[in-house]
């Protein structure tokens, strides 16, 4: 359950970039890479944001796919497993995209 | 009514683009903490693995072999208790206990505390040993100069497929408890094998930490690491 911190992190965030701000709405990127399962951080949120100024705010989180490049075909590829896999069956390949775990915005009022 | 918040009043929702990396807190004290140790050529590795494989005996063995060449000292990360920072000290050398609670990992922060409490001499190693979990601690940078992750045979050959993250991340793996092979089913080829789809370099080390076999490997590892870190 790693979510429970990296959702206190997110308000955390929030909370040092727009002190004594009440805050509407938070919208976060998850990529499918990542390692982080966006219904543990739903089901942590609430219960982070409760008595700050994030309290009964809504939660966005897009969860982009994963891309990555194949070392030996060098093809690029798209992944959303965490056993990263080439079409061709190699195993040496670089991560491009997915593993974001972003903050993108955040609705003021 | 606000359409977007629900709140009852008429007012209008201002988007703050922030863009910001999630981790960058944890990632920023890392950075510190690998440059408080390089500034004293210590060579801190992070060990991870299920609970029960065998890290503090394993610490426990290297801390015995190593005794008059090359100081170590330990954090030691558990929920609860100060069990592995005893022992570890029976062997006559310091040690930290941090008990994170309700928490699943070390962070770079609590590290940081970790070694200014420990306080290692210079061109030593210190050794972090994480939480027992192979999901949540492969996700924080500790400032470590390497990732370490422990499977005992008796856990089963699977391990690198369901925990991908941790194998994927990791700089070297010791399979650990290998006096067993003979009672366990374990295919140490498809182990191998397995860790190698998911970190094509990797090297695995097998040994068994209270019988000695394979132990003078690892501590190689150790020595040229260090050499090369400092």
């Amino acid at each position: 359950m790693h979510e429970l911190s990296i959702t206190q992190s997110v308000v955390d965030a929030v909370l040092e970039r727009l002190p004594d701000t009440k805050i509407a709405g938070v919208r976060l990127e998850i990529g499918k890479l990542s390692g982080i399962m966006p219904d543990s951080v739903r089901f942590c949120f609430d219960l982070v944001i409760a008595g700050t100024l994030l309290e009964g705010a809504r939660l966005d989180i897009d969860e982009p796919s994963g891309r990555a490049h194949c070392v030996d075909c060098d093809t690029e590829f798209a992944v959303d497993d965490l056993i990263l896999l080439c079409p061709c069956g190699s195993a040496n390949v670089e991560v491009l995209a997915g593993r974001q775990l972003r903050i993108r915005s955040v609705e003021v009022v | 009514m606000c359409a977007t918040c629900g709140c009852g009043e008429t007012h209008e929702h201002r988007t703050v683009v922030l863009e910001q990396d999630v981790l960058a807190k944890n990632d920023h004290l890392a950075h510190h903490n690998r440059h408080w140790l390089a500034d004293r050529r210590i060579l801190a590795v992070n060990l991870m693995s299920s609970p029960g494989a065998g890290k503090t005996t394993l610490l426990e063995r290297t801390i015995r072999e190593l005794a008059g060449e090359l100081p170590v000292s330990v954090i030691e990360g558990d929920q609860e208790t100060q069990f592995d920072a005893d022992r570890i000290r029976a062997t006559g050398c310091p040690a930290v206990q941090i008990n994170t609670g309700a928490g699943c990992h070390l962070d770079a922060d609590m590290v940081a505390r970790g070694l200014r409490e420990l306080d290692p001499p210079l061109d030593s190693i210190v050794v972090i040993e994480n939480v027992g979990n192979l999901v949540c601690p492969a996700l924080f940078d500790l400032g470590e100069a390497a990732k370490l992750v422990i499977t005992s045979v008796t856990e089963g050959a699977d391990k690198p497929l369901k925990y991908p993250h941790m194998f994927r991340a990791a700089d070297l793996v010791l399979l650990n408890k290998t006096d067993l092979l003979p009672y366990v089913e374990f295919d140490v080829d498809r182990f191998v094998a397995d860790a190698r789809k998911l970190n094509p370099d990797i090297a695995v080390l097998p040994l068994s930490a209270t019988r000695g076999e394979g132990v003078a490997d690892w501590l190689d590892w150790l020595r040229k690491r260090l050499a090369v870190h400092t």
